[in-house]
């Protein structure tokens, strides 16, 4: 089972996306929310981050979902400080709308065969998604 | 080692100048900042440097220099939200490996790239997307040529690269935002000063402070030194505290793009 990392900039926000992804049918994949300033301000982590990767990761990997600009930023410093922690965790990030992108990969990351791989790629399938006919 | 001690002495006076200053500018650039971002900015940078602030207060007193600016990195990765940390903090831990000799003209110089590079790798901004990296690359390149080509004491070359980080906010005022939280602003981002570049002025401004104080003998560290001071060592000493600052200069670098 691959691990999710919801990073926004709302801890309330990333606990909702993760909430609402949890709810997908079978997906009881490990979706780890990250979110806000250690403060509890609006901001991201990546203390924050690098903790919730380690916590979410059971073995197969971990699959990073962002919102804005220093999420990102947060995001690939942690990867880069769990790499100079000599750390064994894949990570990757996904390039991926951050709700439906989610749950998409919630559902791909239960599965028994997910890699990093296929749950990046299916969380980035929320592209083409679309609200309106 | 007088050097050393002295290299020592001025990283921890950068860092007091640049916290006093990002305390009395927090409203300022928090103002530029609710133009055109967050509003985060200003109380971002106070809290991240008072946190530095105690932090370099607390550090071993045997830490090299490379290490103090080290820990000024990693201290603001921790504790400045937003874009600051991973862009000021994050650069500057990872340019601080170059340091790890000492401060010197070259080795200030090889962080000054080092810095610069981390900044645009990790915010993806180019020179004209409205960032920090419209003051920080005239102020690197021009502090490197002022070293290296015309062979100015370092003093010299960061008044220089100061000069050029402030002509580098001016520009960022026509410019639209490509980056961050402004970028989602277009055209409305355009007649607004860039906080990042902004704030990455006010440090390096600091920076030339604390080596003009330093250089200038207000604080005569040599005395404390156990070496002699022949005319040629303070002269070499001082070059190395102004090294120092410049170091931190470089590493002061900000939020320019991100949110």
């Amino acid at each position: 089972m691959v691990g999710l990392v919801v990073v926004s900039h709302s801890a309330k926000a990333a606990e909702g996306i993760a909430e609402v992804a949890a709810q997908m049918g079978s997906a009881d994949a490990e979706i780890v929310p990250a979110g806000g300033t250690p403060d509890g301000g609006i901001g991201t982590s990546a203390d924050r981050i690098r903790e919730a990767i380690e916590s979410a990761d059971a073995g197969d990997g971990v699959v990073v979902l962002v919102d804005l600009g220093s999420a990102v930023m947060n995001a690939e410093l942690a990867i880069e400080m769990l790499d100079a922690e000599d750390s064994d965790v894949e990570v990757e990030i996904a390039d991926a709308p951050i709700l439906e992108g989610t749950l998409n990969a919630a559902v791909t990351a239960a599965g028994s065969k997910a890699t990093v791989e296929s749950v990046v790629a299916s969380a980035e399938d929320a592209w083409d998604y679309r609200k309106l006919n | 080692m007088a050097d050393r001690e002295t290299q020592r002495a001025a990283v921890i006076a950068a860092v007091e100048r640049v916290a006093d200053r990002m305390t009395a500018e927090k409203t300022y650039l928090t103002e530029l900042d609710s133009a055109i971002g967050d509003a985060d900015h200003g109380a971002n940078m106070a809290r991240g440097f008072e946190a530095v602030r105690e932090k370099i207060a607390d550090a071993d007193a045997d830490a090299d220099p490379g290490d103090l600016v080290k820990t000024v990195g990693v201290t603001l990765i921790s504790e400045v939200g937003g874009a600051s940390g991973p862009l000021y903090g994050g650069s500057i831990m990872s340019a601080s490996t170059e340091l790890a000799d000492g401060i010197t003209a070259e080795s200030s110089v090889a962080f000054a790239e080092a810095y610069l590079a981390k900044v645009k790798d990790r915010g993806g901004a180019e020179l004209g997307a409205k960032t920090m990296v419209d003051a920080l690359t005239p102020a690197v390149h021009t502090y490197k040529k002022s070293i290296e080509t015309d062979d100015l004491p370092p003093l010299e070359a960061l008044a220089k690269a100061v000069d050029a980080a402030e002509r580098g906010v001016n520009y960022t005022v026509p410019l639209r935002a490509q980056k961050g939280r402004a970028s989602y602003l277009g055209w409305r981002s355009v007649g607004h000063q860039d906080p990042g570049a902004t704030s990455t002025l006010f440090i390096m401004e600091e920076l030339l402070a604390t080596a003009e104080e330093y250089l200038d003998g207000d604080v005569d560290l040599e005395q404390d030194a156990t070496s002699p001071t022949s005319p040629d060592d303070a002269e070499e000493s001082a070059a190395e505290g102004d090294d120092d600052d410049t170091a931190d200069d470089d590493t002061a670098d900000d939020d320019t793009g991100g949110d």
